[in-house]
């Protein structure tokens, strides 16, 4: 009979030697270059940190290559960050060129810390899902490739997180994130009526619906039920609870791009991310339209922002109109919110900034 | 030879490290790993995804851990036909020998595809592919080795928290022993689902929090300090000579307008009233100011994605509270949020849905915290008041 509920291995047991001594009692840091940091204890000790970029997706041999370099210079330990970067940390100065070398030699990018792009939150898309209305591995892939050296490189004023997700479930941090890049559906659920319901319970069903959009079949007849399509904002959660209610569709599939958010509190408080682009239709493997507003939206951004403002700071300041208008992207009834708490998004002023 | 794979291959260009390298590695020595490339390039041609809702697959003894996964075209993929998730709940602060991640892949190569995430969005260790009949061998020795599975389902989401005094120096609370405290004391309701939804923790040691806690946490635990900033003068004057425009770029920027710099004398001080303990001098100045000493967390409740009745950032609940062992405070409050919403909430109702539903009055009542106006930017402003 196997143990059940040991809870996960002890932290403690996991730290390498520099940490367990100076745990608590960091005096500060600086970032040496992209990638590198160095942490200074107040007894003096001193920590070297180099950040790499993963797919996140990795297959065990990347993960035994990774144990290669760290067994060779940082005394078997390493970490990973909320980001799924890997941080190689060695109390020797002289080992950090040749971790950099070797992680070169796996095509790892080095970088991530301080005012750059850091790797893509990202969930699981056609991997994995099945609510999944745009693939997530993928997009990661071709945005990173088009942004890579805002990784690697010093080449804006702030931080800049970047989140995906294949679905409005959200399983990863989008809707607080300075980009954010979400899966959406535009069509409404195709009912399988001989299916319904043998598979499904028919008041789950027509209660899943935020909007109501769902009731039951008005013929008698067929015991299953219908989508008032006025109303279905296509968010799947109906497709959750009963498999019968399918909304993939190759068409009407895409991604929506959010801007601005954020969840420091420095400065200005969280904000949450705000569309930008309402729809664009998925274009596999490498979402081109996608990447070039993208990276238009971040050298816009990197040009005209003030040193330390974030991508919503600098929007604010800016103004949404002139967002818009810099970036050339068209404002359009999308744009106006409809769902609950919309009329808290409307203008009640008349300062505008031309 | 022609690529079975013409479209993914394309995602093996570019200098970004790629995904489809690493699924090709292990479908070398594994066909589950082989066939999940054949599903994901289906998927790239037909532009939808290729797997079916999950079925109920799982390990004695637990609810979840486990997610079941099932391909819609197992005729062409047959050895992707099931290709289930485990969730492996990681160490606190996503520390490592490398014996113990050795021990991982070790045991995901004789059961599993060889594919992973590290890590999943919630922070577990995500190990991606194998067949109902290799789950339970795969639990047994990973618990052997140490390991347990991570939450799913409605119960609790196994916990995370940023790196805080392992190796940070704006840490206010130590994150990572508090998430490991949590997490092994809250093993049944990590591992039997049984409330209406999920429910996730997740603490960051100070207000830059680095793990999205106030976004990604029904209960979120943010670091924080009630005294003042301590400033050291003489790293103030380094940073000055060193060419910081500390007037423009660190006063100017202070949101609570706390700052004041002589620059003849080259001295910062702070009005501590004044201060929001935004972090951005300290972050921006970290050889020179740091928080103050009297440490502890705000506690923040609600943080949830869209779904259902649209996304919310967590909200203030305890704007101070100490943060030491073994957290019974925490874990009171906890216990007494679970009971109220377990009685209250909707199937699949987050807590903070709940909460909006049956009013911020109600709840507070139920958990014994009297309202006081940092639980809100403004009070209200309609006059349709309940008495
Ligand atoms: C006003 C709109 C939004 C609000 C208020 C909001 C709020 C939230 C909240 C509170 C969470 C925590 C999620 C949870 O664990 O359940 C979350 C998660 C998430 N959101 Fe949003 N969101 C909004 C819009 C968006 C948008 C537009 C996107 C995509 C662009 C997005 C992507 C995500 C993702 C990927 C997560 C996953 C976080 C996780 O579970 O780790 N959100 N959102
Ligand atoms: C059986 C079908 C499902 C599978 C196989 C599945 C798989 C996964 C996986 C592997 C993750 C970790 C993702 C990552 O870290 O990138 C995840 C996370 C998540 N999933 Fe799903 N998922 C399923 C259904 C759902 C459903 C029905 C919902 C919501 C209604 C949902 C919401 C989320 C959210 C919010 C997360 C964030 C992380 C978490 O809470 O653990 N998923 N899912
Ligand atoms: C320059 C000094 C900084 C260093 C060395 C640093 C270091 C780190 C590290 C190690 C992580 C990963 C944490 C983990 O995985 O547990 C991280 C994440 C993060 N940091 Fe910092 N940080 C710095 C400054 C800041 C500042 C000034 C802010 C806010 C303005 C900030 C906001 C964040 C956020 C929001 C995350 C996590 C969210 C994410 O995963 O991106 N950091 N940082
Ligand atoms: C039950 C409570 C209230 C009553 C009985 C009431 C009644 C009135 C009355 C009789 C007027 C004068 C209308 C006129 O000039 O013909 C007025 C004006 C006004 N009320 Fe109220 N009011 C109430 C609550 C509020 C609240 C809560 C607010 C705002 C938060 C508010 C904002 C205003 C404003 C802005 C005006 C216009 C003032 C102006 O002309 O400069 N009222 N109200
Ligand atoms: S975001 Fe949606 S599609 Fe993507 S993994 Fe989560 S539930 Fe699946
Ligand atoms: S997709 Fe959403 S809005 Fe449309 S019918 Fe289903 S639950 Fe309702
Ligand atoms: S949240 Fe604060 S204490 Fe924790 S790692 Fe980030 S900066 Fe450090
Ligand atoms: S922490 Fe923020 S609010 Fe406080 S003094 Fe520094 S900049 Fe100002």
């Amino acid at each position: 009979m196997a143990r059940t509920d040991i809870g996960p291995p002890d932290y403690r047991l996991m730290l390498p030697e520099t940490i367990t001594s100076n745990y608590g009692k960091w005096k500060y840091h600086e970032i040496l270059k992209p990638g590198v940091m160095k942490h200074v204890s107040e007894t003096g000790d001193e920590l070297y940190t180099v950040r790499a970029g993963s797919p996140r997706l990795v297959s065990i041999d990347f993960i035994r290559d990774i144990c290669d370099i760290a067994d060779k210079y940082c005394d078997g330990h390493l970490r990973f960050t909320s980001r799924f970067n890997i941080e190689l940390m060695t109390p020797k100065k002289e080992n950090v060129d040749g971790i950099i070398g070797d992680l070169k030699k796996l095509g790892l990018p080095i970088g991530g810390i301080g005012d750059c792009i850091s790797n893509i939150v990202h969930t699981q898309g056609w991997i994995h899902c099945h609510s999944a209305a745009t693939d997530a591995s993928g997009l990661v892939k071709s945005i990173m490739d088009e942004l890579y050296e805002y990784f690697t490189e010093f080449k804006l004023h702030a931080k800049l997180r970047i989140a995906v997700a294949c679905c409005i479930n959200m399983c990863g941090a989008v809707h607080c994130s300075d980009l954010a890049v979400v899966g959406i559906h535009t069509t409404p659920p195709k009912v399988n009526h001989e299916k319904l319901a043998s598979t499904c319970e028919i008041p789950s069903v027509i209660a899943s619906c935020p909007t109501g959009a769902i009731r039951r079949h008005s013929d008698k007849n067929i015991n299953s039920v219908e989508v008032r399509e006025e109303r279905c904002m296509y968010c799947g959660n109906c497709y959750t609870v009963c498999p019968s209610m399918p909304l993939a569709d190759p068409d009407g599939d895409g991604v929506a791009i959010y801007v601005g958010g954020k969840v420091s509190n420095s400065r200005k408080p969280p904000m949450f991310s705000r569309l930008a682009v309402p729809f664009i239709p998925n274009n596999p493997p490498r979402w081109p339209e996608v990447t070039s507003i993208l990276k238009k939206i971040v050298e816009v951004y990197a040009r005209d922002s003030k040193k330390y403002e974030r991508l919503g700071e600098w929007i604010q300041r800016i103004g949404w109109e002139r967002f818009f208008a810099l970036t050339n992207i068209p404002f359009t009834e999308q744009h106006i919110d409809d769902f609950t708490y919309a009329t808290e998004t409307f203008r009640a002023t008349t300062q505008f900034k031309w | 030879m022609a690529s079975d794979t013409p479209l993914l291959d394309e995602l093996e260009k570019g200098p970004w490290p790629s995904f489809v390298k690493e699924i090709k590695r292990s479908a070398g020595k594994s066909p589950k790993a082989k066939d999940l490339l054949g599903v994901v390039e289906q998927s790239y041609k037909d532009k939808i995804t290729h797997w079916k809702h999950g079925g109920i697959v799982g390990v004695t003894g637990y609810g979840g851990g486990v997610i079941g996964r099932y391909t819609d075209i197992p005729e062409k993929f047959p050895n992707a036909e099931q290709m289930h998730t485990i969730r492996v709940n990681h160490p606190s602060g996503w520390f490592y020998t490398t014996k113990a991640l050795r021990t991982v892949c070790d045991i995901w190569e004789k059961h599993g595809s060889g594919l992973t995430n590290m890590h999943g969005s919630t922070g577990d260790i995500i190990l991606l592919g194998t067949d109902t009949d290799q789950l339970q061998p795969a639990f047994n020795t990973l618990t052997e080795n140490g390991f347990d599975l991570g939450g799913s389902g409605s119960a609790l989401r196994t916990p995370s928290g940023c790196v805080g005094p392992a190796r940070c120096e704006w840490a206010c609370i130590d994150s990572p022993h508090l998430i490991y405290d949590l997490t092994q004391t809250f093993q049944d309701e990590l591992h039997r689902p049984r409330w209406p939804y999920k429910f996730k923790i997740k603490a960051s040691a100070c207000p830059n929090d680095c793990v999205a806690a106030i976004a990604r946490a029904d209960f979120t635990i943010i670091g924080t300090w009630r005294d003042s900033i301590r400033i050291d003068q003489a790293a103030v004057k380094e940073y000055a000579s060193k060419g910081l425009d500390i007037e423009n770029l660190i006063v100017a920027r202070c949101p609570g307008q706390a700052l004041e710099y002589d620059a003849k004398a080259q001295k910062l001080s702070v009005k501590p009233q004044d201060c929001l303990r935004c972090m951005h001098c300290i972050s921006k100045m970290t050889k020179a100011i740091r928080p103050g000493k009297e440490t502890g967390a705000t506690i923040l409740i609600g943080g949830k994605a869209p779904i259902l009745r649209g996304a919310f950032l967590s909200w203030v609940l305890v704007p101070f509270i100490k943060v030491e062992p073994p957290y019974t405070e925490i874990k009171e409050l906890l216990e007494k949020i679970w009971d109220w919403w377990d009685e209250h909430g909707r199937n699949r109702e987050r807590i903070a849905e709940t909460i909006g539903r049956l009013g911020l009055k109600d709840f507070l009542k139920a958990v014994d915290l009297k309202p006081i106006p940092q639980m809100v930017y403004h009070p209200r402003s309609n006059p349709f008041v309940f008495f």
